[in-house]
């Protein structure tokens, strides 16, 4: 008992403060990605052959770019757009600076993820509402992202999951958070009781975004 | 109404070209239901979905009332498109969406206020008799029930057109009546002009006016549903009329039959049966006719029978039987073994 009020007093607000770094590390790649992301998706999807807007060229491209990115490790990444983060950011280091290295990791993964639940939608349906004279434009805001929703919602938890692995890397520029402190306290001076207490955390957080995840897509569907 | 002028679609494929609808002409009247009838394959879905452009002719012309619509520019289409409705084999409905959500989302998309909405989906529910599904979602509903969301939102858009590509084919016998019964139904009393698409014959049969046969990417057969049921010309045509009622023997009965005098197809239309005529031919001609198959079918415009004889007695007199029946308005036609 009194073992663990000491840990507590020495290491709660350290953990804390980690916590609001992963957190707020998550929360706004998280952002820019979707708002990147989605878009990207919907594209991919319009610009694909035999679709509304097919056209080759954006879309092998599109295709290509999306390939790069995500064949490249995260860790290299990071250093390799530096130059880039600090046009951007005006840092590259901390909170800041490892933003953008984040966001051109999720953003291209979100974009596949989206694409995939897109072509899911039943072109059926879609065919229904031109029909009825609908417009493009409409028929993929309430037509092909409302039936893609609960199926969009699970890939942007898989994202958000894939974040937080990310930012435990994000130490190496010292942005802080969780992994970085399991790291540095748990691997390198050997505080197991940190790195163990760390790991519960991110293990509690990866459960709960999931089932949350879950609940929500399950909700949202209806078969 | 609806007219097709010399409709060709053309696909290419990486394993050549594909005519799926070749040279097409059809005239759909005002206020009646026509049906194209073929095999898979035949091109019947590429055609309906050349009426509303959903896929774009290779050449040929597409009027809706007196206008053409090939060279409509696509905001002027989706206008055009709001006349025609649509519905679907697979139904087509938004999984993620209630009943009431199905049909007024497209209603709050062209543009109707809220009030406008409830009350057209209410009315349109009503029609298709589905009021006390409104907060269902499709997954809850049997196939008919879809189907019958599906007519709903297309009604509720109060098209003067219904396209209907194989609506009933997924769907048990007994739904498929419902749903035709309903069809039949918007047609008479909405005035709604309706072109179907299906391979089975009882569609044709119960609600049809006017009927072509497809094959192949051509109209092979054209013609009123009673013409077609009484004298049906193509091969094709008499299988598809093997479906509902068997026409056929076999060739070795007819030819043993044969042997003692002729076997005949008769058919007549309207209500007048065959029995009365039969006994005048035998009191008249010396000749004893033996009833082997006989059916009667009805029509949405009226009934038509067929009986198959056997007409045992001397070749003279069997021919001045053919002569009395023909002039009394049967159809006739000697079978041939
Ligand atoms: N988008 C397409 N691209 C290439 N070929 C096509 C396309 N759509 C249809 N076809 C071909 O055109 C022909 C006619 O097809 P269609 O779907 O119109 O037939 P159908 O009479 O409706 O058949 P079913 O009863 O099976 O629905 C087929 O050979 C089909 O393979
Ligand atoms: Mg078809």
């Amino acid at each position: 008992m009194e073992r663990y009020q000491q840990f507590t007093e020495q290491w709660l607000p350290i953990i804390g403060k980690a916590m609001i770094e992963t957190f707020q590390m998550v929360g706004i790649s998280l952002l820019f990605s979707v708002i990147i992301g989605i878009p990207l998706g919907i594209l991919l999807v319009l610009t694909r052959p035999g679709q509304a807007m097919a056209n080759k060229w954006i879309y092998q491209l599109l295709n290509l770019l999306i390939n790069i990115i995500r064949s490249v490790p995260f860790i290299i990444l990071l250093f390799f757009i530096l130059p880039f983060t600090k046009l951007i950011v005006g840092t590259t280091i901390g909170v800041q600076g490892v933003i953008v290295p984040l966001v051109i990791y999720t953003a291209p993964y979100i974009a596949r993820l989206m694409e995939s639940s897109l072509l899911e939608v039943d072109s059926g349906v879609l065919e229904a509402y031109e029909a009825m004279g609908i417009p493009t434009r409409q028929i993929i805001w309430h037509v092909m992202l409302r039936e893609a929703r609960p199926s969009i919602i699970l890939g942007l938890t898989i994202a958000t999951v894939g974040l937080i692995g990310a930012t435990a890397m994000a130490g190496l520029v010292g942005a802080g958070g969780l992994g970085d402190l399991a790291y540095r306290f748990g691997h390198l001076r050997y505080e197991v009781d940190v790195m163990y207490a760390t790991v519960l955390i991110l293990i509690i957080l990866v459960q709960s975004i999931q089932s949350i995840g879950n609940r929500l897509s399950a909700r949202l569907k209806k078969d | 109404m609806i007219v097709l002028e010399n409709v060709s679609k053309v696909f290419e494929t990486k394993k050549g070209r594909v005519e799926a609808v070749k040279d097409v002409n059809l005239h759909v009247k005002k206020g009646e239901i026509h049906g194209v009838i073929g095999y898979s394959g035949a091109g019947k879905s590429t055609l309906i979905r050349c009426v509303n452009l959903l896929e774009k002719p290779t050449t040929g012309k597409v009027f809706i009332n007196g206008e053409e619509i090939t060279s409509l520019n696509s905001g002027k289409l989706a206008e055009k498109r709001k006349h025609i409705g649509m519905i679907f084999q697979g139904f087509n409905l938004l999984k993620t969406a209630t009943v009431y959500d199905n049909i007024a989302i497209p209603l709050k998309l062209i543009g109707l206020n809220k009030t406008e909405v409830e009350n057209r989906v209410k009315k349109y529910l009503d029609i298709v008799g589905l009021s006390e599904k409104v907060n269902s979602y499709p997954s809850q509903l049997s196939g008919g029930q879809k189907q019958r969301v599906a007519i709903a939102r297309a009604l509720s858009q109060e098209p003067e057109i219904l396209l209907s590509d194989e609506a009933t084919s997924a769907l048990d016998p007994e739904t498929t009546d419902s749903i035709l019964d309903l069809l039949l139904k918007i047609n008479i009393e909405l005035g709604i002009t309706i072109l179907l698409i299906t391979h089975e014959m009882n569609v044709i049969q119960k609600i049809c006016d006017y009927v072509y046969v497809m094959e192949n990417g051509d109209i092979v057969e054209q013609g009123s549903a009673i013409d077609l049921f009484t004298k049906p010309e193509r091969e094709t045509t008499k299988k598809f009329l093997n479906t509902i009622a068997q026409r056929k023997l076999s060739p070795s009965l007819i030819n043993q039959l044969q042997g003692t005098g002729s076997v005949l197809r008769l058919t007549f239309v309207g209500e007048s049966t065959g029995q009365p005529l039969l006994a005048a031919v035998s009191k008249q001609f010396d000749v004893s006719p033996n009833i082997l198959t006989a059916n009667i079918i009805e029509l949405k415009n009226g009934i038509v029978g067929n009986i198959v004889i056997h007409l045992e007695g001397d070749q003279k007199h069997i021919r001045d039987s053919l002569q009395f029946l023909k002039e009394k308005g049967v159809g006739v036609e000697e079978l041939e073994g």
